[in-house]
């Protein structure tokens, strides 16, 4: 029994290296310099996806302005003052808007903010981004909170502190390593989403000027690509898969180092 | 703490410790923790009301209807909810064996100096995204099944309706092969966590009253049963709502075929494919519509889910405690 559980181990172990060998594969023999400053030309004059690395970079930094803070308030209330029924409800509703598809969440922000303003934009991609990015914050920041040892509180407490000032200036602190973990992951899991970005977003094959426009992304990029009939462009997609996975592989390895060496 | 007993119910209860900067802080802090009930409140509210035309044209045809025309204005969603469903179970079949010998294999059986580095690197399959899952699938899966697999399957068994038809590479079985993978580190990761919380007086109980190491491993699965279905189920559900991925290798052809080699379609692919290019109101409508079903079932799926992990966890962490 033991060899055919080890079997199963290896089977997912060996996807795992096929696919990542395959994208690095595929993808080095693109990539070069050109490829990732340019801006997206029609089929035989190159190009490259330097728009989707900056689109996808603006969409990043406007989901986590949103997604953060709002994020680690919830884990906030949720370790240190949702108590009782409401808390768990609380918890409950965000566990589940984490299982909520994200093509969903994408047809949610088009109905409240594409709709209301007309137009495809950054900003819309943003918001999308952030509510994937809101409920695996808050649930990441309530287990740090809650690894703070109690004495910290009591003690802070019996200092006289009011409660606030005890979590903002000691509980928060305690556990910043933790929620910036929490943070790291969230961003790298929203870096790989496409579907919410299909009709928020939308896509673009200029550099972004502004963000009520439509702006281009490292994965709808690779989308509109891998389904095109241009083998130029296959090419270019599994050379954005490499940066991409540059990017969702090294964050999580970071990661991963930095919490062994702590816990 | 509560030595202001001056102040109001009100104020008491907003802050226990009688600051004003507690209340000021705890007010904030629940407002933003309502905010999230209040996003699940305004997506139903927000996918009903674009998808009240699709429901009052159709009604409760709408779910049993095959025909999906949007030139003539038929929007029937039966292809979706078949491909969604058979895509899925696909996954689930394939998975769940997997996910449970690799969870095995990680808490009862390897060592540790190989558990953790191993563990790793099956989560990291949860970490590649959708996307690049469908692009691997288009160019690598396909092609492979196309030439191997499906042939082989055909011949074996294509006695059964289920492996008969044109071999292409790209279809509901290929979509469920590539859910299989994304599944898989998901359901795997939680029930090692299920497994880790049973505790252990359970295996030394096992094995003190003369059970093999894998009749010990039997007793785990018992005790942590619920909880393993909370994993497949929280599994289901991942696998219902995914979208780029399978709308890469599916085929995208809104039909009801009885052989897994034919191209299929599901909810979230019919949504990521036709949403841009609806044309009128209805289109669009109906397309809400099926986002709003996703939503419902997704959201059902996770709830159940939830709570078997959650009373599992539960559950063992107040037996750890009394023994």
């Amino acid at each position: 029994m033991t060899t055919l559980t080890a079997l199963c181990t290896v089977l997912a172990v060996s996807a795992l290296l096929i696919i990542l060998s395959y994208i690095a594969w595929e993808g080095i023999g693109s990539l070069n310099f050109q490829f990732l400053v340019d801006r997206p030309r029609p089929v035989g004059e190159g190009g490259g996806i330097g728009n989707a690395i900056l689109g996808s970079l603006v969409l990043l930094l406007i989901s986590s302005a949103f997604g953060l803070p709002l994020g680690i308030c919830v884990g906030v209330y949720l370790s240190e003052i949702g108590k009782g029924r409401l808390g768990g409800m609380v918890r409950f509703i965000v566990d589940t808007l984490t299982g909520i598809p994200s093509i969903v969440t994408g047809v949610f922000v088009y109905a409240i903010l594409v709709l209301p303003m007309k137009h495809f934009s950054a900003l819309a991609g943003g918001v999308a981004l952030a509510m994937i990015m809101i409920p695996i914050v808050a649930r990441t920041t309530e287990e740090m909170l809650k690894l703070v040892p109690h004495s910290m509180r009591e003690g802070a407490l019996a200092l006289g502190a009011p409660q606030w000032r005890v979590i903002l200036g000691v509980v928060i602190p305690a556990a910043a390593p933790g929620i910036a973990t929490g943070a790291m992951l969230a961003i790298a899991r929203v870096s790989g989403e496409t579907a919410p970005l299909l009709f928020t977003a939308f896509g673009s094959r200029f550099f972004p000027t502004s963000l009520n426009e439509p702006i281009a992304s490292l994965t709808v990029q690779i989308y509109n690509y891998a389904i095109s009939p241009y083998d130029e462009w296959h090419a270019q997609a599994w050379a954005a898969t490499l940066v991409l996975m540059t990017l969702v592989l090294g964050i999580n390895i970071i990661v991963r180092l930095l919490t062994r060496k702590r816990f | 703490m509560s030595a202001v007993i001056e102040t109001s119910t009100w104020r008491r209860v907003l802050s226990p410790t009688g600051n004003t900067g507690d209340a000021v802080f705890r007010v904030l802090m629940l407002l933003v923790a309502l905010l999230m009930v209040g996003i699940v409140v305004a997506m139903v509210i927000a996918l009903a009301s674009d998808s009240m035309l699709a429901v009052k044209q159709f009604g409760f045809r709408f779910l049993i209807s095959q025909r999906w025309d949007p030139i003539k204005g038929e929007f029937g969603a039966l292809p979706f909810v078949y491909g969604t469903v058979m895509s899925s179970l696909i996954a689930l079949l394939i998975s769940v064996p997997f996910s449970l010998g690799i969870a095995i294999f990680l808490v009862e059986q390897a060592p540790r100096y190989i558990a953790r580095p191993v563990g790793f690197l099956v989560e990291l399959l949860a970490a590649i995204p959708s996307v690049v899952y469908g692009l691997w699938g288009i160019f690598v899966l396909a092609p492979f099944l196309r030439q191997y697999v499906e042939p082989a399957l055909a011949k074996a068994l294509g006695w059964l309706p289920l492996f008969r038809g044109t071999i292409t590479g790209i279809g509901l079985l290929t979509g469920g092969i590539i859910l299989a993978i994304m599944v898989t580190p998901i359901i795997s990761a939680v029930v090692r966590d299920v497994l880790a919380a049973v505790p252990g007086s359970q295996r030394e109980a096992a094995l003190a009253l003369g059970a093999t190491k894998w009749e010990m491993i039997r007793v785990v699965l018992v005790n942590g049963a619920p909880g393993i279905a909370g994993a497949v189920i929280l599994g289901l559900g991942r696998a219902l709502g995914e979208t780029m991925a399978v709308t890469m290798v599916i085929g995208n052809r809104p039909e009801i075929s009885a052989s897994l080699f034919e191209p299929s379609y599901t909810i979230a692919s019919a949504i990521a494919n036709e949403f841009t290019e609806a044309t009128g109101d209805l289109y669009l409508s109906a397309l809400v519509e099926l986002g709003l079903i996703l939503f419902l079932v997704t959201f059902i799926v996770n709830g159940i889910a939830r709570l078997l992990v959650w009373n599992v966890t539960r559950r063992t962490g107040g037996v750890g405690r009394a023994a």
